[in-house]
């Protein structure tokens, strides 16, 4: 952990990164833990999602627990000089959980541009990968969806007490 | 083949996906969130209820987990999608190596040739290299790393 990330965020990371406690008072509870005022607790949190450092609090659900039992990666070969506008767009769909642009890794792997799907069954997932074909139209070589059938691991990010 | 999701066959009433909803926007930063989400979610639901409801979701498995999502990039670290290419009578064992490391948060099973995705954080951007060379050496199969160039966009999004 750099030297940028104040102690105090720190510690408050290593106390919630498991989850947020389930009592009425969740932020008294970590400033008791952590030996600080409870609205210090809240406005490093504040500050900590103001700068993007916790995304958002919340829920993260099982999709497959909501029903999503169909769950894909869609990969992409897009043109490199048209992947950043059609990513954008590509990424504003509603179905779009996730969309990034990764390296190709060649010969292996010729798909740039990936955007996480999610059907309650096959056939929706399969209709958002053919809504995200047709925007990308002539720009797109080549494609495949990977259906996660497992998860192996899930826990994640755990940084050193 | 068998899915193995972490989820049993679980039935949601009403209230627990209006709470699952209600709970994937921003949790506030008030002395009783907990409140405060009873009376956004309405329904009759009480701050105890809220607790109890969220307690039985996360024991289910129907939520991962709940609380702060840190984005280990904006802290100095790194977050990296890497994949293997898994022989079938290796895949358990090579699994349990994988699933070892912390650095791995987590580890999905896909259908392709590249069978093994995960996901490697760590809080300096070194340690993605050391943790793809200790699980190289430990798997004697080479890491595909998958590293995002940009970001078009992330939001969970998924209707209860």
């Amino acid at each position: 952990m750099p030297d940028a990330i104040e102690d105090i965020d720190r510690r408050l990371i290593i106390a919630t990164q498991a989850g947020l406690p389930l009592v009425p008072r969740p932020y008294h509870a970590l400033a008791e833990q952590l030996g600080i005022a409870p609205a210090d607790v809240q406005a490093r949190l504040a500050a900590m999602l103001a700068t993007g450092i916790i995304r958002r609090i919340g829920a993260v659900p099982n999709h497959y627990a909501l029903g999503y039992r169909h769950n894909g990666m869609t990969v992409w070969d897009v043109a490199d000089d048209r992947i950043d506008a059609l990513g954008a767009q590509v990424g504003s769909l509603s179905f779009v959980t996730h969309c990034y642009r990764r390296p190709r890794r060649l010969p292996d792997w010729p798909y740039n541009l990936f955007a996480m799907v999610h059907g309650r069954d096959r056939s929706e997932a399969e209709a958002h990968a053919a809504a995200i074909a047709r925007l990308l139209g002539d720009a797109c070589r080549s494609s495949d969806i990977l259906y996660s059938s497992r998860i192996l691991k899930k826990t994640g990010l755990r940084i050193a007490g | 083949m068998a899915h193995e999701t972490g989820a049993g066959d679980v039935t949601l009433d009403e209230a627990d996906r209006a709470l699952v909803n209600a709970l994937q926007g921003g949790f506030p930063l008030c002395d009783e969130p907990y409140r405060a989400i009873a009376e956004t979610v309405g329904l009759g639901l009480t701050e105890v209820d809220v607790l109890n409801r969220l307690q039985s979701l996360l024991e289910r498995k129907v939520l991962t987990r709940f609380g702060p999502m840190y984005q280990v990039e904006r802290m100095g670290g790194a977050f990296v999608l890497a994949a293997l290419k898994v022989p079938e009578p290796e895949y358990e064992r090579i699994a349990g190596i994988v699933n070892a490391l912390p650095e791995v948060a987590h580890n999905y099973r896909r259908e392709h040739a590249l069978n093994m995705w995960f996901v490697l954080a760590t809080e300096q951007p070194e340690g993605i290299a050391a943790a793809i060379a200790k699980i190289e050496a430990a798997t004697g199969l080479p890491v595909f790393a998958f590293p995002k160039e940009r970001e078009y966009f992330v939001e969970m999004k998924l209707h209860a």
